[in-house]
């Protein structure tokens, strides 16, 4: 998180409207190197939308953006390059291995076949899969499997890796072990941006915003947020904002 | 008085248990959670009380009535709102209200007081097809329906799995109506944040009841003293503190690192200076007030051999 090295994220006033409906509505926000940053908001805030956009999924309709020093509108193929994804619902193949997976994602981010072997070898002796290689993905306990789909979602080394509600409805132990690989890959430099609705896994993260109707309406540290509403977790927090009790 | 007993009941699927022994009864009027990770068993538990499926052991009472025997009793006095959304998407909302209304017997206008809370909110939308709802208000239309028979007793499976924050507050708001109307609701979820909400809770995991309890007096059982660690730099701390013999366990929880000790020395902030080997003023150190998961990890880890040094 040093300060001399330029934002990762770096929005100025994004719109992104739908007809006459305005979906996104003049965000502005930078993430940093190597931050946890929670991107929290109700159903229809804005969040997905936002989300897209950063992703080169969608252009926005107003708005300076750049992701990982590349601009939005213009270099799209550059932003998909240096992004993951890795979503709870959807993550890996389950029908096909361990090793499978690796080699379809990694080949899906464009790395040679070289590279794959050299990182899958490397991501499984991290994680000790080393036995589980040509297990199918469909027999490995629940933490594994996050895990590895994590670890897949960062083999081309991105700058950045979106997660889609990581941990969801997943056991308390599980999730702080998930987690724990999270912090590891934000030590190495990548910036770890999470969108969720569920205030639990908000609690993890460095600094969250949070969207309403199209706007940002809170940003800042968990910790500082729950002392400027005074409450006593983030869920209380998020209601009071939802229901416009500042 | 106790509306629902539930004894040592067991259920397996194959190699895998289930349920394990599980016991537990909830009082009359009560708001009783269920408070569990995917995979515990919650919903397997759910559907033998609301007898779809038979336990390979046990007994479960539902006001007195046995839910293997007597099932029909139960199944007259049970709103049961599975997890899954189990409405018709092709029939309107008025339509799926009147189709659960005929089943049971009764009509929407018999119901109309019973359900208005719950309904009054949908009613401008009683033309919409189902599937077209958002999730804030499939939710409400499957309480709705769930309650079409004026029950006494609801059993409500993770009825707040992917509604949004604040149609989940809302959704809460309603139970604790229903529950000052006399009926008695179990409910289950898998956010341990929700469990403040419910009047008791039990927490179940791997099929196993880990603890039964109000939220205060789970939370007061927490036998360990939290602390939390704040500072610049406390990934680097981080490793230092696991491997130091006083500390039970540590982890990281954004910007702070929450803290465990098998011990807890006399001074903590100086045994910290000690350990990191920074000047007085680097980081802090302040006991922390646990919270329901903090809670449920300390009773999982005396249920699983859980290496807390290493991969907490």
């Amino acid at each position: 998180m040093a300060a001399h090295t330029p934002p990762v994220i770096n929005v100025k006033e994004m719109t992104k409207s739908f007809g006459s409906f305005v979906a996104v509505d003049r965000l502005t926000f930078q993430v940093e190197k190597g931050e946890i940053f929670g991107f929290l908001g109700a159903n229809g805030a804005g969040k997905t939308t936002a989300v897209r956009v950063l992703c080169g999924l969608s252009s926005p309709t107003s708005g300076q953006i750049t992701v990982a020093g590349y601009d939005v509108w213009t270099q799209t193929e550059q932003v998909k390059r240096s992004i993951g994804y890795m979503s709870q619902r959807f993550s890996l193949y389950e029908d096909i291995t361990v090793y499978e997976n690796i080699r379809l994602f990694g080949g899906i981010y464009g790395l040679s076949r070289r590279q794959i072997r050299e990182r899958a070898g490397e991501l499984l002796s991290r994680l000790g899969l080393e036995h589980q290689r040509d297990a199918l993905i469909a027999s490995l306990p629940l933490g594994w499997r996050q895990k590895l789909a994590f670890s897949i979602a960062i083999i081309h080394r991105p700058g950045i890796v979106f997660l889609d509600e990581p941990t969801g409805g997943v056991d308390p132990i599980t999730r702080r072990q998930f987690w724990d690989l999270i912090y590891e890959t934000a030590q190495t430099g990548i910036t770890v941006f999470v969108t969720t609705h569920y205030m639990d896994e908000a609690e993890y993260c460095d600094r969250l915003c949070v969207m309403d109707e199209g706007r940002i309406v809170a940003m800042d540290t968990p910790y500082r947020l729950k002392q400027l509403y005074g409450a006593q977790d983030m869920n209380e927090v998020f209601i009071k904002i939802a229901r416009k009790e500042i | 008085m106790e509306f629902l007993e539930v004894i040592r009941v067991s259920r397996s699927f194959g190699p895998v248990n289930a349920l394990k022994e599980v016991s537990f009864s909830v009082n009359r009027g009560e708001l009783f959670g269920l408070i569990g990770p995917d995979g515990a068993g919650k919903t397997t538990l759910f559907r033998i009380i609301a007898s779809l499926f038979l336990p390979d052991e046990g007994k479960i009472l539902v006001k007195g009535y046995n839910v293997v025997k007597d099932y029909k009793q139960v199944r007259r006095i049970t709103g049961y709102m599975p997890g899954r959304f189990s409405l018709y998407h092709d029939l309107t909302v008025e339509e799926n209200l009147s189709f659960y209304a005929t089943v049971f017997g009764t009509t929407l206008k018999d119901s109309a007081a019973y359900i208005h809370r719950v309904y009054s909110p949908l009613k401008p939308f009683r033309k919409r097809l189902a599937g077209k709802l958002s999730g804030g208000m499939k939710q409400k239309l499957a309480l709705s329906c769930a309650l079409i028979h004026r029950p006494e007793f609801l059993l409500l499976d993770e009825p707040t799995t992917g509604v949004d924050a604040v149609s989940r507050k809302e959704f809460w708001e309603m139970l604790e109506e229903l529950r000052n109307m006399g009926v008695t609701i179990l409910v289950s979820t898998p956010y341990m944040d929700e469990a403040g909400q419910c009047d008791r809770v039990a927490l179940i995991d791997h099929g196993k009841l880990l603890q039964t309890g109000s939220p205060a007096e789970i939370v007061h059982n927490f036998s360990a003293k939290l602390y939390a660690i704040r500072g610049r730099n406390l990934y680097a701390l981080l490793g230092r503190l696991r491997m130091s013999p006083e500390v039970k366990y540590a982890f990281m929880f954004g910007r702070e690192i929450h803290l465990v000790f098998y011990r807890v020395p006399g001074r903590p902030a100086r045994w910290l200076e000690n350990l990191s080997g920074s000047p007085q003023g680097t980081f802090s150190i302040e006991p922390l007030d646990p919270g329901m998961e903090d809670c449920f990890v300390e009773l999982m880890g005396e249920n699983h051999p859980v290496d807390g040094k290493e991969n907490i």
